[in-house]
């Protein structure tokens, strides 16, 4: 781990002022994944500034029904806040389905939206890397790709979100808040995360010295009609090869209104708008939810050692898109999938 | 007031229910900080970098990793280690389990198993075998004792829940 | 006299339980000294190659730096092989030097060591020295060098090579209509102990006290006298608690030398504690392809077994296991062909890991069984029934014992192997597809010479040592039960020591020996001390035991009495007293009987039954529950013992569905070296393990003890894959059995 200097702010606009000005400046909260990152030299910030001690960790209503969750709420305060098992259970869900008890008790709900990639090779200093050392090159490519990307990934980085937590914020169209040192914005979950392209360094459409202060979830809907499930390599403490976010609104016995976001298998989660649109108004069935996964899948391309999730993907949204429909949605300790 | 330091700084720490005063560099995480100044080594180090939870200890009655725990930002807060949990001649309830249900071989492990078995009744969120599985899985153990592991827990958590169901009779 | 309820056959709880849940018992890294320093060790980037330069001027400005050592400044070390294979687990060839010369032999391998004040300080500046390399393709998968393969030249010590053929394997199984042939692999694991490979040097004044992580301290001890020429009065190794090792700790580690060389150099106490990722720049299960082709007649018994591995070893040692041993041992079977050959790659040198050889062996053989039970339209059980060895096929010996029966019996019946119905694919619940599976484990019995004392110490208290490790096995537990029973003690009453080079000498403690020698070599220094307690009381002035001999008294409730008159006693209190220094000690040595050996084959046995549950369109698995009976002969403590086989079994798990080190070949770097991305199983992936320890009646040695320490694994990926199998009707033949194998 490099030296820094340590700052601890006292306000947000502190705090942002503090990185805005200082390129080799970081923000860090729980810590669970910088602090990590810096023990591997993949990240060297030359000054922390710790935001832990702004009220930044309250859960309040918002007046279109919605809930308004501090950038610093613990992801396990997150998950079990009684408002958000009673109307949010997606969100709850995939929390559980994270990390570990401990992690989830120090990594905030901030910091789970900015958590880098768990590619092999932006670990490992000794290889190229384009998103840690933009242009040295891409070694996931040809290399260990099981974890790797099929959807979405350039010439440029191969590289996955790791994310459950962002997955099913993606499915219920969260709203990011930040602050910058040109003021305020929000931010679709949709446009938070971005696409590697051919500069991969860049996971999300944050400027430096923008801080998350906030994630807003418009009113709940779905009902018990929802569920994350999650496909790994052990049954717990691991992470996705897939996961999947579903939620469905039924009309009637049609289908009215279906989210469904993929993680796993790309550099953000991954949503598909024309291929939701086209569920619409299909009776619930594995052959209507086949034929829309084969739709969400259609672009995906694996790299050899990953060419099993595309077909993995599929079954998973078939599978998913059953318990979401019938309201019975997975529970993260039983491992029985229903 | 903030302030920036790149140098050492003071902070204080109650450790297992002593106030502890010193100066950390930014850079120290918590568990060196509990082993190699403190000479606290019931945290143990098994990979320093949150995939074991061989470092589990309280902090502020909370379950964290402190391998990932920079010391500087605990200033103020209370930790609970193994050691501050029982000693040999007055073991926690949890401790007297684990010993008694063969809980752990060669007991690296064991002082983070215990500390988030502690931490994970508090949570409250664990009642069947399933759920303590689930919510324990941070908790690797090499030498395999998972299921004395849970049956201990499922002892202090019946012990725990019995007065409170003969209450509800 | 035993006690009325003795201590042996109990489940006695861990005598260092107390000490384990409290944090209180030291490891290596946690040994304190003053004025210690804090070495960390730089990393080699490339796989093979050699280093060209080292540029350390930025790591030495960095703050806190003491000292950095490279190969060109280290201090003069031996040049010639022969000082470093002081190590009684040497393997043949060239053992690994730290710091040797410009050679990269092994990613991950080191090529500098920072010590600076802090560990802070030396971790950020080991990431400051800039090495530059001239690198060459390294070739790190067993499968790019089977071409090369080779039969090792000089075998290795204690390791025994495959038996020479018996009959004609070829012919017969040419001949045969029910036959069959396939390749096994099972990937490369690591041990991945919990505690980190650490080493704390107490330097006093010359004199060194190593705090090392060790499955045995005179190995470290002898290592260090014979490569850095040490007085072995001048240094001691000391590592009472080993946090978990499966064998990766057997060898000298570079943490060893390479602290112990700062401590010289320097003249201060040095910590060295080795990080996650370099857990993986030493010793590993290799990477095997294994051929195993059966024959058999309509009768379900075996006419031809040939069993063929290559083996994973370095470049510069070749390091042997017996993998295909069992496969002439376990079943009668007059036609047997088995080879051996390494293959070298450019890794370090592969190492002992729990049950090393039959792990990986018998999976091959095993699974290999249940094709043919499948082939034969037989119940995998009963094929191994109607090929039952009454004797050890490999040399034709009778075994000491051998209840192997009674484990299938006791194991099926505990399972409900009855409920399994035939066919693949046939048993399901709800949306799972179960599995039944089951398979044979064995391991051998061994012993090696132990010393070992027993003393009365000025408190009243029995203490009992000996210099072997208690890796989490229950070594400290056992030595006092046996201690207890011997004088009738209370058992909080006794200390055993162990882990530490001035205690009586003691081989590594592997094998699954320790427990067999340490506790018989225990029980011997107990009647050695009873004899000198008797001659001292004897010796007594106006002693009421003056004509008593050792036949004629008991001891208990802290007095010789005599047998005949239980008013006529002497206190251990009255011996103490007369004796200088208030301690009253004696020795003993245990050897295993040779006599004994020539005429007898001694194994542990085990019979493994698993359930798995399959969700066939996710490819999810896990093992819903296991069923291990063993045959082990005397169980000294029930709990310990059973907690041995769960833990065998648990990774046994970790080895059928979980784990797998993945090296990217180009570079030859592992790409999971560590616990997130390395899967070891964790609580949500066991469930429920079942272990029958069945009646077992041995003489090979007085406490007729067998030891388990490796047996709860061998057989457990079998059972697991072959109720894959029983599942799915899919085999699968390449471990772990992961989700993309299963869709």
């Amino acid at each position: 781990m490099n030296r820094f200097s340590y700052l601890r702010a006292s306000s947000v606009s502190e705090a942002v002022a503090a990185v805005a000005g200082d390129p080799a400046a970081r923000f860090i909260a729980g810590g669970t994944n910088l602090v990590d990152l810096m023990k591997y030299d993949v990240e060297k910030p030359g000054r922390l500034v710790d935001i832990t001690r702004l009220p930044l960790n309250a859960i309040e209503e918002t007046a279109d029904g919605g809930l308004k969750i501090g950038a610093l709420v613990p992801n396990s305060d997150l998950a079990y806040d009684q408002r958000v098992r009673r109307d949010y259970p997606l969100l709850s869900s995939a929390i559980l389905a994270g990390a570990s008890a401990q992690l989830r008790n120090a990594a905030t709900t901030g910091g789970n939206l900015l958590q880098r990639t768990r590619c092999y090779y932006f670990y490992d200093v000794a290889t190229p890397c384009n998103k840690r050392e933009p242009g040295s090159g891409c070694s996931a490519i040809g290399g260990a790709t099981r974890i790797h990307a099929i959807l979405g990934a350039s010439d440029s980085c191969i590289a996955t979100h790791p994310s459950d937590m962002c997955v099913a914020l993606a499915a219920l169209e969260a709203v990011v808040h930040v602050q910058g040192p040109k003021g305020d914005r929000t931010i679709p979950i949709a446009d938070f995360h971005r696409l590697p392209g051919d500069t991969p360094e860049t996971d999300n459409t944050l400027e430096h010295g923008e801080m998350v202060t906030a994630v807003e979830l418009p009113a709940p809907r779905f009902g018990a009609h929802h569920t994350y499930l999650k496909l790994r390599d052990r049954l717990s403490y691991a992470f996705a090869l897939v996961s999947i976010a579903a939620a469905v609104e039924l009309d009637g016995d049609v289908i009215g209104e279906v989210r469904v976001a993929l993680g796993g298998v790309a550099h953000k989660p991954w949503r598909d708008a024309d291929a939701e649109g086209a569920l619409k108004g299909a009776l619930p069935s594995s052959s209507a939810f086949a034929d829309f996964a084969d739709r969400l899948l259609s672009g995906a391309k694996g790299q050899g050692e990953n060419d099993f999730k595309v077909e993995l993907a599929k079954r998973a949204i078939v599978r998913a898109l059953g318990q979401a429909a019938a309201g019975t949605p997975q529970v993260q300790s039983v491992k029985q999938v229903n | 007031m903030a302030q920036a330091q790149a140098a050492a700084t003071s902070v204080t720490l109650t450790v297992n229910g002593e106030s502890k005063t010193l100066d950390v560099a930014p850079w120290e995480t918590l568990l060196d900080v509990l082993r190699e100044r403190l000479h606290l080594t019931g945290a143990k180090k098994g990979c320093d970098q949150g995939q074991c939870g061989a470092c589990t200890v309280l902090v502020d009655g909370r379950r964290v990793n402190s391998c990932l725990q920079l010391a500087v930002m605990r200033d103020g807060c209370e930790i609970t280690t193994i050691e501050g949990l029982g000693e040999p001649a007055s073991l926690h309830a949890m401790q007297a389990a684990f010993v008694k249900h063969d809980a752990f071989q060669c007991g690296y492990c064991t002082p983070g198993q215990i500390c988030s078995a502690v931490g994970m009744i508090r949570e409250g969120h664990a009642e069947t075998a399933e759920e303590i599985r689930e919510l324990m899985s941070g908790n690797l153990c090499r030498c395999g004792a998972y299921t004395n592991i849970v049956e201990a827990i499922e002892e202090v958590l019946a012990e725990r829940n019995a007065p409170k169901l003969e209450a509800a009779e | 006299m035993s006690n009325v309820h003795p201590y042996v056959g109990r489940a006695q709880p861990r005598v260092d339980g107390p000490l384990k849940v409290s944090g209180l018992a030291r490891y290596s890294a946690e040994f304190a000294a003053e004025d210690m320093v804090y070495a960390a060790a730089v990393p080699a980037t490339i796989a093979k190659g050699r280093i060209v330069r080292i540029d350390a001027s930025a790591a030495e400005a960095a703050p806190g730096v003491i000292e950095i050592l490279t190969h060109q400044n280290r201090p003069d070390m031996p040049e010639e092989d022969k000082p470093y294979k002081a190590d009684m687990v040497a393997v043949p060839g060239g053992p690994f030097r730290p710091l040797r010369d410009e050679r990269v032999v092994f990613s991950g391998q080191p090529v500098a060591l920072v010590i600076a004040d802090t560990h802070e300080n030396a971790r950020d500046a080991a990431t400051l020295v800039k090495v530059e390399y001239e690198s060459e393709t390294p070739t790190v998968d067993v499968g790019d060098a089977r071409d090369g393969a080779y039969e090792p030249p000089e075998k290795r010590n204690g390791i025994p090579p495959p038996p020479p053929p018996r009959g004609d394997a070829a012919a017969t199984f040419k001949g045969s209509s029910i036959r069959l042939e396939e390749e096994y692999r099972v990937a490369a694991e690591h041990h991945n102990p919990m505690e980190l490979q650490a080493t704390t040097v107490e330097w006093d004044d010359g004199r060194l006290v190593v705090h090392n992580k060790t499955q045995g301290v005179n190995n470290p001890k002898n290592y260090l006298c014979s490569v850095f020429g040490l007085d072995p009065a001048s240094v001691e190794v000391v590592s009472p608690f080993v946090g978990g090792a499966f064998g990766m700790s057997l060898r000298p580690l570079y943490d060893l030398t390479l602290a112990v060389m700062a401590s010289l150099k320097l003249e201060r106490s040095v910590r060295l504690v080795l990080t996650r990722a370099q857990m993986y720049t030493m010793g590993w299960r290799p990477d095997t392809l294994q051929t195993v082709a059966l024959s058999a007649g309509e009768d379900g018994r075996l006419t031809s077994i040939r069993h063929e591995v290559v083996q994973a070893t370095s470049q510069y040692e070749d390091y042997q296991e017996p993998t295909v041993n069992w496969s002439g041992l376990v079943y009668d079977c007059p036609n047997v062909t088995l080879g051996h050959k390494l293959a070298k790659l450019d890794t370090p040198t592969p190492s002992d890991m729990r049950a090393p050889g039959a792990t990986l062996g018998l999976f091959a053989l095993e699974t290999a069984m249940d094709e043919l039970a499948s082939k034969l339209k037989l119940d995998p059980l009963e094929l191994r029934l109607r090929n039952y060895a009454e004797n050890d096929q490999n040399d034709g010996k009778p075994f000491s014992s051998k209840e192997l029966k009674a484990a299938y019996e006791q194991g099926a019946e505990r399972f409900g192997w009855s409920k399994r119905s035939a066919e693949p694919r046939s048993m399901k619940d709800g949306r799972e597809l179960v599995g039944y599976g089951m398979a044979t484990g064995c391991w051998e019995a061994m012993m090696q010479p132990h010393g070992a004392s027993a003393a009365l110490t000025a408190d009243g208290r029995l203490e009992v040592a000996c210099g072997t490790a208690d890796i989490g096995t229950g070594t400290y537990t056992i030595l006092s039960q046996i201690a207890a029973d011997a004088f009738s003690m209370p058992i909080e009453e006794v200390t055993a020591l162990v882990g530490d080079t001035r205690l009586p000498m003691a081989p590594v403690e592997g094998g699954s020996w320790a427990a067999a020698s340490a506790g018989n070599a225990v029980r011997l220094a107990c009647a050695a001390l009873k004899e000198e307690l008797v001659k001292r009381a004897r010796g007594l002035d106006d002693s009421p035991l003056a004509n008593a001999s050792a036949d004629h008294v008991v001891f208990r409730n802290g007095r010789i009495t005599l047998v005949s008159d239980e008013d006529v006693s002497v206190s251990y209190a009255d011996l103490l007293g007369a004796a200088e220094g208030g301690r009253i000690e004696a020795m003993a040595k245990f050897a295993p009987d040779k006599d004994f050996k020539e005429k007898f084959s001694s194994f542990v046995h085990s019979a493994v039954f698993a359930e798995v549950r399959v969700d066939e369109e996710l490819g999810v698995v896990w093992v819903e529950r296991i069923v291990s009976a063993v045959a082990a002969g005397n169980i000294l403590n029930r709990a310990t013992a059973r907690s041995q086989i769960l833990g065998g079994v648990v990774m046994g798990i970790g080895m059928a569905l979980h784990e797998e080190t993945v090296w990217d070949r180009r570079l030859g770097r592992i790409v999971n070296a560590n616990l997130g991305e390395y899967h070891v199983p964790a609580h949500a992936d066991v469930k429920n393990i079942d272990v029958i320890f069945v009646e077992e009646k041995d003489e090979a040695n007085p406490l007729g003890v067998k030891g388990l320490g490796e047996i709860g694994i061998v057989g457990a990926a079998a059972a697991i894959g072959n109720a894959v199998f029983h599942a799915t009707g899919r085999r699968i033949r390449h471990l772990p059995i992961t989700i993309d194998k299963l869709l």
